[in-house]
């Protein structure tokens, strides 16, 4: 895997960079599962994964704390330079937006119960196939760290706008949707929240993919190499 | 007659090609006996600034330190050509006065050398041999300002008929940059100036040369990545007589582009 550091002088110090992207990948892991989940949870209108997903978010949480702590023993012990400094500085941040990502997950997890109080809306759809645009970009970011690839973290940038345009035209069908038959107003309300949470995740999504290009090129990603020449919006 | 085509050129930071130096270094070779140490390095090296030059051991970043104060003539089976000119002037030229430019060009070492006499003779020895006091007032005012500039007066105001060897390593070697700084040098070149003090004396050396840096060109050389990254504002970094890689030291220690450089400053050789 690029993204492991071999024949670094003192073992033990290799080792402590290796161990931190392995529980960045552990925790890339889980999340993409706690968001896949999250979604399958208000699709299936199923209360016992939506109480697994907010019950799995601890451990997340946990996983986000053991990586902070690794990162300033390291900080402290190593003084880590240049890629290193990045790969650990990188990791922490990476860390914090996972878990960002898995509280997202939990909220929307949590409103499937609400949810299930009305009648199923037809937008729901819509809702599922943004979903699923955001857990693939997931996916996608998590592989760009593991294989250390900062073209795929540029490409993931750009597919967030996708998403982004997915949350626009979908707030807009709901709004209508709300006005046309007031009764549902409350199950809408909570889809609404669901799609604003699922275009929050696509946004810590594209923070991870800042830090892999961070971590792989030690420059920072410009605005100007984010936007996909070929697309025109 | 050298082996340099061969090697890679020096990779220059952005920063670095457009430097206006203070010393102008331009294709330095420097030999010892058939052997030779320094291959074709050409940098700038810029005024009020701290210059750190990195690099494992027998690297050649002693050896291109010292050509800047023509300390390598003192080796008899030493010779450098190429040109090193401070604002611009050749300071190989015959018609410069090694001791001459040595005052303008002050050295620190390793291991503090003060003079076995006192610590106001140890400060008040420069002035005098280059007649830059008309009398004693005068004389004692550099000695005042000297140690005070080098943050080591407090400490001695009371004792200055003392031994200089009788101060504490630290002390020592704040004692010696003042008595570079008493002949008013443009450049102070420091070699591992603090690998024999403890963390303490280290950080007030390092303050030091923070200070110092408003009105010098300095120069360190040294074994501490650490210490690099803390004082200087440029750092190169040599390897087996080249000059690899030159930049801001920001630069340096956070994205350094040669993979030579990435290993050395990350532990993975050296």
């Amino acid at each position: 895997m690029p993204n492991q550091h071999p024949s670094h002088t003192v073992r033990a110090y290799a080792d402590e960079l290796n161990g931190l992207s392995d529980e960045i990948a552990r925790m890339g892991g889980l999340c993409e599962s706690q968001v896949s989940d999250c979604i399958a949870a208000v699709m299936r209108r199923d209360p016992a994964l939506a109480q697994r997903v907010v019950d799995g978010d601890h451990q997340v949480d946990a996983l986000e704390t053991a990586t902070e702590k690794r990162v300033i023993r390291m900080l402290a012990l190593r003084q880590p330079m240049a890629s290193d400094l990045r790969s650990t500085i990188a990791a922490y941040r990476i860390s914090g937006d996972l878990e960002r990502i898995g509280d997202l997950a939990k909220n929307i997890a949590r409103r499937t119960h609400e949810l299930n109080k009305a009648e199923p809306l037809e937008l729901t759809r819509s809702v599922e196939r943004m979903g699923k645009l955001v857990v693939a970009n997931l996916h996608r970011v998590l592989d760009a760290f593991s294989v250390g690839s900062a073209e795929e973290a540029i490409a993931v940038c750009r597919a967030d706008e996708e998403v982004d345009e997915h949350y626009n035209s979908l707030f807009r069908e709901l709004l209508s949707f709300m006005i046309e038959d007031p009764r549902t107003i409350t199950a809408s309300a909570h889809l609404l929240f669901v799609a604003k949470n699922l275009e929050r995740i696509g946004d810590h999504t594209t923070n991870v993919a800042e830090m892999i290009h961070y971590l792989v090129t030690g420059e920072e990603l410009h605005r100007e190499i984010r936007r996909d020449p070929n697309h025109s919006a | 007659m050298t082996d340099s085509a061969n090697r890679a050129p020096t990779l220059f930071h952005d920063a670095a090609k457009t430097l206006k130096g203070k010393i102008t270094l331009d294709g330095v070779n420097v030999f010892y006996g058939p052997k030779q140490a320094i291959f074709d390095v050409s940098m700038e090296i810029p005024d009020r600034s701290v210059t750190a030059f990195i690099g494992p051991s027998g690297c050649g970043k002693s050896t291109i330190l010292r050509t800047i104060n023509r300390m390598n003539e003192t080796i008899d089976i030493a010779r450098t050509d190429g040109s090193i000119r401070i604002d611009g002037e050749e300071i190989n030229s015959k018609a410069v006065d090694p001791v001459i430019l040595r005052a303008r060009v002050g050295m620190v070492f390793q291991k503090p050398n003060p003079f076995p006499k006192s610590i106001y003779d140890n400060v008040a020895y420069g002035p005098r041999i280059h007649g830059l006091a008309s009398n004693k007032e005068e004389l004692g005012e550099i000695v005042e300002t000297s140690l005070r500039k080098a943050g080591l007066w407090d400490e001695v105001a009371d004792r200055l008929d003392q031994p200089g060897t009788g101060l504490s390593g630290g002390q020592q070697q704040r004692l010696v940059i003042a008595r570079a700084i008493a002949v008013s040098p443009e450049v102070i070149l420091m070699d591992e100036p603090c690998s024999a003090l403890d963390p303490i004396a280290t950080a007030k050396i390092e303050e030091l040369i923070d200070e110092l840096r408003e009105n010098y060109c300095i120069v360190i050389v040294t074994h501490s990545m650490a210490q690099a990254a803390r004082v200087s504002q440029m750092t190169a970094f040599f390897h087996m007589g080249d000059l690899v890689e030159y930049g801001p030291t920001e630069e340096i220690f956070t994205n350094p582009h040669e993979p030579r450089t990435q290993d050395y400053i990350t532990g993975r050789f050296g």
